[in-house]
């Protein structure tokens, strides 16, 4: 339990790097929509958790060698003081890397505890940073030039492509999650590997000694906060960093998977050794710094000219800034542990170790790659074994019938959900149509008004203008029976006075024949598509006989028909039953009924 | 996820049905537009007819892409442009069958001296249009062969352009016997027909965008 609890800044370590770099590996394509959040962290989960206990060994040799961690506490100290650079440095907005912080937080302990620092080891360490962002660069070019060349000679669909590509990345995510977990596993509890108690677990099907149980506790700490933080990130932080199309974005995550399993993988390694060249160093690099240097490369490559030289610094400044923090950081961490907590920092006596608390087993030195593959098989001398293999098939198979039992009321629950927001669905769709119809319904009645509104009222100035008209007819008539008076009357009674009347009553009605042209006018404006169908549906009529319907639709008497054509009211009635002959109307047809029809 | 090789499959052959309608649709609008000038009325009439079928299938077709793209988040850096770029393709065939549809609806007099004018003015259209269609599938498979292929597009699009311009000058002072509503409308006519060719002039210029787009 005493283990547990000091591991815990390690598993905290792990969380941040679980939530943080998964969107090295999904970000784009989890960014991009490529592939649903949930595809993305199941694969990265399973795979991060595999590759840390399948691989992830090397790295924390190579950090063992830079400093041995001895004492738990120590552990505990060095992971909390790279966690908090880290969270510190990230709020600060300065370039930062778990790998970096980790090796200064070493080397601040070396520092505390007297120990010696590894010149080589750090050499070697520091190496690998700058050369894994050039690596990442030069993977990123070769594998942008294999698949460029390869997509113009096969000549593939687009559509289809974009399939292709999501498998790839998928499968691409899968291979940088396996190397994120055993390059960079050793950040996480690399420092707690000389504290690990000596045990061995046996699953049944196989078996775990302390340390893979340890690794598969941080791959577990990693993928927890892939599930449960990264989705944040990857919407951002991960589409931001990468604004490539989907191409390069496989060839860049690639690349930067490549360069992990590079520096984590020992049978690489040994392959070099065998055809003479020098042995790889396993050594956890930065994926950040891995997927920047992929980008720089394919920006090289196109030419340079979007390559900020911003970025190239800040990696740069990382490579300092991170382990100094970090190694300060812990330094006082542990002068702050050991004086005030009385927490044994170190197995080597030191002049500020006060504290007492001794783990039996801390003292496990894991020195060589021979030891873990041993462990994966059968026991270790010495160690205590524990078997959980009945235990844990016994909790299995309550966990699945448990399972099954919830998943069967889960089905039956979503089958109901998913009734009835089908019909919920189709009854919004239904309503809005409903909604549509009637809009479209409002607005041809409005406009069906509006014109009816517009002929009433062409047909009120036709009327206007026709009255005007039978009212000067009136006038003159009235005027002929005035001159018809004033000659009847003896000459020498002609008045002046009567003259006179007689003028101002015509000066009144000279513009009767404007009147009447407007009135033609107005008949003919508003009758224009009366007239069409009036001559489609009857071709014979006559210009007056057309004139006559015109008049009849507007629903005016036979006299004050006659009084407008200047013609009499028998006229009116002769031409009309004219009209209605050559119209073919029947005895029961009323007229004006029908031609108001038209 | 399984079905998305079956999804960009059936997606991939619905694109390519939906450029063979376009190829028939312009085919069509030739056909038809010759048939017209030359007063082939029956012939005329098949023509119009097909291009309103083939119009229809079209965009039925392009529908489905949609939904295809949506439904399945496909290409998502690019969907919105390859969607834009079949809906311009469609124009072209709206324009077509527009145009075959205004002489059959506006039954324009064609005099015999201005013609063969306008069968310049047909064929110029047509084969910018017709140009177009194979730059566009191109795009799909070899994004880098675009650029040639568009060049002819632009060409027979500035031919049309000059053509439609001395048909139209030529309307308005060499005809005299002709009445200015009749100039206007076969002025009108010289538009239209040019517009099919300034559409596939659009889908190009759209194309070469994309290539850019799509290289980045």
């Amino acid at each position: 339990m005493t283990f547990l609890f000091f591991l815990s800044s390690g598993l905290f370590l792990g969380w941040t790097l679980g939530a943080n770099d998964a969107s090295n590996v999904f970000g784009s394509a989890v960014g991009s929509k490529l592939i649903r959040f949930k595809q993305a962290a199941i694969v990265a989960s399973i795979f991060v958790i595999l590759g840390a206990v399948l691989q992830g060994y090397g790295g924390s040799d190579t950090l063992g060698k830079l400093g041995s961690v001895d004492a738990l506490g120590g552990a505990f100290t060095v992971a909390l003081a790279a966690g908090f650079s880290v969270f510190w440095m990230t709020k600060l907005k300065l370039p930062v890397s778990t790998s970096q912080a980790i090796v200064g937080a070493i080397i601040g302990w070396n520092f505390f505890s007297n120990n010696p620092t590894d010149i080589n080891s750090l050499t070697k360490i520091v190496t690998t940073w700058i050369s894994g962002p050039i690596l990442g660069g030069i993977f990123a070019v070769l594998l942008f030039l294999l698949l460029r060349e390869f997509l113009k000679r096969s000549k593939i669909h687009i559509i289809k492509l974009d399939g292709y590509i999501k498998y790839g990345l998928l499968l691409v995510g899968a291979f940088g999650s396996y190397s994120l977990g055993a390059n960079n596993i050793a950040n996480v509890v690399g420092v707690f590997v000389p504290s690990v108690p000596n045990i061995l677990v046996d699953f049944g099907f196989f078996t775990l000694n302390g340390t893979q149980l340890l690794f598969l506790t941080g791959g577990v700490s990693i993928a927890i906060g892939i599930l449960t933080f990264s989705k944040r990130v990857m919407m951002t932080v991960g589409d931001s960093l990468m604004r490539l199309n989907a191409e390069t974005a496989l060839v860049v995550v690639l690349a930067h998977s490549m360069v992990l399993f590079v520096f984590s993988s020992q049978t690489l390694s040994d392959l070099f050794v065998s055809i003479g060249l020098p042995p790889i160093p396993l050594v956890p690099v930065s994926s950040s710094q891995a997927i920047v240097g992929a980008i720089l490369g394919i920006g090289i490559l196109k030419g340079g000219k979007n390559i900020q030289l911003k970025v190239i610094g800040r990696i740069g400044l990382g490579w300092i800034v991170t382990p100094l923090i970090a190694g300060l950081i812990s330094f006082f961490a542990l002068f702050f542990m050991s004086n005030v907590f009385n927490l044994k920092v170190s197995e080597n006596p030191s002049q500020f170790v006060k504290g007492e608390i001794v783990n039996d087993n801390s003292s496990l030195e894991i020195d060589s790659e021979t030891k873990v593959i041993e462990s994966i098989g059968p026991h270790i001398e010495g160690a205590t074994t524990i078997d959980i293999y009945k235990p844990v098939v016994f909790i299995i198979i309550i966990l699945l019938i448990l399972l099954i039992v919830y998943q069967f009321f889960i089905i039956n629950k979503i089958k109901e959900k998913d009734k009835i927001e089908e019909f919920q669905e189709s009854l919004e769709r239904y309503n809005s149509q409903q909604q549509l119809l009637e809009n479209e319904l409002k607005l041809t009645n409005q406009a069906k008004l509006k014109l009816e509104k517009e002929i009433e009222q062409k047909e009120k100035e036709q009327k206007k203008v026709a009255l005007s008209i039978i009212r000067k007819n009136k006038i003159l008539e009235d005027l002929k029976s005035g001159i018809d008076h004033l000659k009847s009357k003896p000459e020498n009674e002609l008045k002046h006075k009567d003259l006179n009347s007689l003028k101002v009553s015509i000066i009144d009605n000279l513009n009767l024949d404007k009147e009447r042209k407007s009135f033609d006018k107005y008949i003919k404006e508003i009758n224009n598509s009366f007239y069409q169908n009036l001559v489609n549906k009857y071709p014979d009529l006559t210009e007056n006989e057309k004139k006559l319907c015109s008049l009849l639709r507007l629903k005016l008497s036979s006299k004050e028909i006659a009084s407008i054509l200047n013609i009499t009211a028998k006229s009116v009635e002769v031409n009309r039953y004219r009209l209605r002959k050559k119209m073919n109307f029947k005895r029961n047809d009323k007229l004006v009924k029908e031609l108001r029809k038209l | 996820m399984i079905n998305i090789f079956k999804t960009s499959k059936s997606v991939a052959l619905s694109i390519d049905e939906f450029f063979d309608k376009i190829d028939l649709g312009i085919l069509n609008f030739t056909k038809g537009a010759n048939n017209y000038i030359e007063n082939n009325k029956a012939e005329f009439d098949q023509n119009l007819k097909t291009i309103n079928i083939l119009e229809k299938d079209a965009d039925s077709i392009k529908r489905k892409i949609e939904n295809e793209f949506y439904l399945h988040s496909l290409m998502p850096h690019f969907s919105s442009d390859i969607l834009n770029l079949l809906e311009s393709v469609d124009d072209i065939m709206d324009m077509s069958k527009d145009v075959l549809n205004q002489f059959d609806v506006e039954t324009p007099h064609i005099p015999e001296l201005i013609k063969k004018d306008f069968l310049e003015l047909v064929s110029l259209a047509s084969k910018s249009a017709e140009s177009v269609v194979p730059a566009a599938r191109i795009f799909f498979t070899s994004p880098d062969e675009v650029k040639e292929k568009i060049q002819k597009v632009l060409f027979y699009n500035r031919e049309a352009d000059v053509l439609s311009n001395s048909i139209k000058r030529k309307i308005f002072q060499e005809f005299d016997s002709l009445r200015l509503s009749e100039k206007i409308h076969l002025r009108y006519f010289a538009l239209h027909i040019e517009q099919v060719s300034d559409a596939a002039k659009n889908v190009a210029h759209q194309l070469s965008s994309l290539v850019i787009k799509i290289k980045m």
